[in-house]
């Protein structure tokens, strides 16, 4: 995937979250990664936490046709009005934003612009951005439609393989995790079984 | 320093606690508590002040109960790792003891905490230079003792002050009571300027002693020559060892005083009857011929007698019982040859210290009766010798230090109040005399001599009532007794009092390598008057 390019835009906001369309079909970030857009007056960066495939009109059903056919691209070669009739979105959850080349781990004073570009945040960025683990006091009450621990879980081993010492990142945001969760050592329990690599 | 070094020394922050009971720290959780140990030294960065404290305590806690109920599974070691220092964390006691100037270049010096630190303050280990700021460095007056636990640091005792008191050892048997002594009646000699007279009951302080591992180690004489005199009470065991004391010391029957075998009552199982029959007897017969006269009356037909002095028949055989314990001491003879008292009143004037070895003499009655008799006369001389130097107006006599063993057969409650020992604890500091009581059993000694102790060093010590004797009326008591009770049985000491600023633990100083003779330096500051090279040449 080239990082430097845009992979959707963003079709829906809000301050605490955003929903992309992508451009390509099926081409959604990955679960639990982190991607970046812009605002009015800053760069926004947000996990994605959710991601699917639909139809682009609301009332009209996508319908079985693959019957007989040897894979699922010879549906769409059979039927290449389909990819212009389904596509993929993301919806992802703001975490922090960057204004003047400080990076703030909590919500931007604006929300991501309509029609703003989407792009995915490089390795560095990733790294750069969970150099802190502030983000995690937003993330842990965020109600998602995923499991929230899911998203927690699936972001921390993301950004663990940015770090040098994907072990001692983990550990450092288990220790974060675990005073946010001090009251729930059950909760604290799953979500630590969930980071291991 | 670098922060990096400052990062490895934090410990942790200050959460709650109080002055008299000490502070808690909750540990960082980069730190394990099975890297902290009770007894050593730390350093708060307050907000105003550099407070000086000891880790009196450790504990395990949890920020919430339900974890320790339904702990996470820690056999998973990630898992271990992340709830260690977080959901489960360390916490420790420390007591505050002394406040350093915050100031870099020290300021007005260390005083004692009379606040706690703020919350939140950090805790770090103690570096070399809080320590040395607290205990001072080794110079004229202060003698190096050991080095706090996991330090290098030098402890220093302040002697000159050491002396000015009466002071203690404490410790079972076989924790180092022994090498503690002979180092501290080295740094005595070398420091204080004062003079000792030792009554050294199994020979460890004169020629040489013994080690645990058998193997010999130099006794004051062999290190400072000039300035100790070895007297003995048996000659056949200097015979024995090859060596030559100073003086024999002989005493004579008509040394013995009532007052003598009054303090040898338990030591010899008299009856409190017995004990007057003594009396009566002395008054009998003429001062200095009554002991040498009832043994003679022993022997023969003592009815006559007996029947004057209304001596009842049971007490009588009591007496001769207890009495005729003491003829198989050869260095009882009808007369001394020569003044013992004056001998060691001479030595001890021109500055010599004296040991007076017991050599084959190991039983507690020859103990107690030369040890009181001696230090009784030596007590009154040393008296007039003050009191006619105030009066005149001249130098007073250097400081004495007289030590003894198995103090508490001299100072238990009973007899302390009439023996001497009891007499120099509780008020002989103004004539220039302390002793230095050196006992396994300190509950059997009096606690109004206890307390008047100056400063108390004390290896390990396990029985409870042992425990509560030494740490009678002293701040922080409960802490220091945790502290006490995981001291290791060998080399370590709590040492608290008068010569240092607050209690510490401290890895006795090493002794009896060659290595350590020389460490030891001359004595009095002065040009050493023995070259330690060429007596290991001559002892090795």
């Amino acid at each position: 995937m080239d990082l430097d390019k845009q992979i959707a835009e963003v079709i829906e906001t809000s301050n605490s979250e955003f929903l992309a369309q992508c451009y390509e079909l099926d081409a959604v970030p990955a679960f639990g990664s982190l991607v970046k857009t812009r605002s009015r007056d800053c760069q926004i960066y947000a996990l994605v936490c959710a991601s699917g495939t639909h139809s682009i009109e609301q009332g009209r059903r996508i319908v079985a046709r693959g019957q007989g056919a040897a894979s699922p691209a010879e549906v769409f070669k059979a039927h290449p009005q389909l990819a212009k009739l389904l596509c993929s979105d993301f919806r992802a959850l703001v975490v922090g934003h960057d204004r003047g080349g400080v990076i703030r781990e909590y919500l931007p004073p604006s929300p991501a612009g309509i029609y703003a570009f989407v792009y995915a945040c490089k390795p560095e960025e990733v790294r750069l951005f969970t150099g802190s683990l502030d983000f995690l006091d937003l993330l842990i009450d965020s109600r998602l439609p995923a499991a929230t621990d899911e998203v927690i879980a699936a972001f921390l081993r993301f950004a663990s393989l940015t770090h040098e010492a994907p072990q001692e990142f983990l550990v450092k945001a288990g220790k974060g995790l675990a005073w946010l969760l001090s009251n729930d050592i059950r909760r604290l329990d799953s979500l630590l079984k969930r980071l291991r690599i | 320093m670098t922060d990096e070094i400052k990062n490895e020394r934090r410990l942790g922050t200050v959460i709650s606690g109080s002055l008299t009971q000490g502070v808690q720290v909750k540990l960082d959780p980069a730190k394990s508590v099975e890297d902290i140990a009770v007894g050593r030294y730390v350093a708060i960065r307050g907000e105003k002040k550099r407070f000086f404290g000891m880790i009196t305590d450790i504990s395990l806690e949890a920020v919430d109960p339900r974890a320790l109920v339904m702990p996470p599974d820690i056999s998973d070691p990630f898992i271990a790792e992340v709830v260690s220092g977080t959901t489960t964390f360390g916490k420790l006691r420390v007591l505050p003891m002394q406040t350093i100037s915050a100031a870099a270049g020290g300021g007005e010096g260390p005083q004692p905490a009379k606040t706690v630190p703020a919350h939140f303050s950090q805790v770090e280990l103690a570096s070399q230079a809080d320590v040395e700021s607290v205990f001072g460095k080794e110079d004229a007056r202060r003698f190096y003792i050991g080095t706090p636990l996991d330090m290098e640091t030098k402890i220093c005792l302040d002697m000159v002050e050491l002396v000015k008191r009466s002071n203690g050892v404490f410790g079972k048997s076989g924790t180092g009571k022994t090498f503690l002594t002979r180092m501290l009646l080295i740094g005595m000699m070398q420091k204080s300027k004062s003079t000792s007279l030792i009554f050294d009951m199994h020979n460890e302080y004169g020629w040489e002693g013994t080690s645990e591992k058998e193997h010999k180690v130099k006794g004051l004489k062999q290190l400072f020559p000039g300035s100790v005199a070895v007297f003995s009470l048996d000659e056949s065991y200097d015979k024995r060892r090859k060596v030559k004391s100073d003086f024999t010391v002989k005493i004579g029957w008509d040394e013995i005083e009532p007052e003598d075998i009054q303090m040898l009552r338990y030591v010899l199982n008299l009856t409190e009857a017995a004990v007057q029959a003594v009396y009566e007897l002395a008054k009998e017969f003429t001062d200095e011929k009554w002991l040498e006269q009832t043994l003679q009356a022993f022997d023969s037909d003592s009815s006559v007698l007996v029947e004057k002095l209304k001596i009842h028949e049971g007490t009588w055989r009591n007496l001769r019982r207890g009495l005729r314990q003491l003829t198989r001491f050869k260095f009882l003879v009808r007369h001394a040859p020569e003044d013992t008292v004056k001998t060691i009143l001479e030595y001890i004037s021109s500055g010599k210290s004296v040991v007076l070895q017991f050599g084959g003499y190991d039983d507690i009655a020859a103990y107690v009766l030369v040890a009181n008799l001696l230090t009784r006369r030596i007590y009154n001389q040393w008296r007039e010798k003050v009191d006619r130097a105030l009066a005149e107006e001249s130098k007073q006599p250097d400081q004495l230090v007289i030590t003894i063993e198995e103090a508490h057969r001299f100072l238990n409650p009973e007899i302390a109040s009439q023996t001497i020992f009891g007499k120099i604890a509780r008020e002989m500091r103004k004539y220039r005399v302390t002793i230095l009581v050196i006992d396994q059993r300190p509950s059997g000694i009096d606690e109004e001599v206890m307390s008047q102790l100056g400063t108390k060093i004390i290896c390990l010590l396990d029985n409870e009532k042992d425990v509560d004797a030494v740490l009678t009326g002293v701040a922080g008591k409960s802490e220091l007794k945790a502290v006490l009770s995981k001291l290791e049985s060998k080399q370590q000491a709590l040492i608290f009092g008068h010569a240092l600023p607050m209690p510490v633990v401290v890895k006795i100083r090493e002794y009896g390598s060659a290595e350590s003779y020389k460490t030891l330096g001359p004595l009095h500051g002065g040009t050493p008057r023995v070259n330690a090279d060429k007596l290991d040449d001559l002892w090795t």
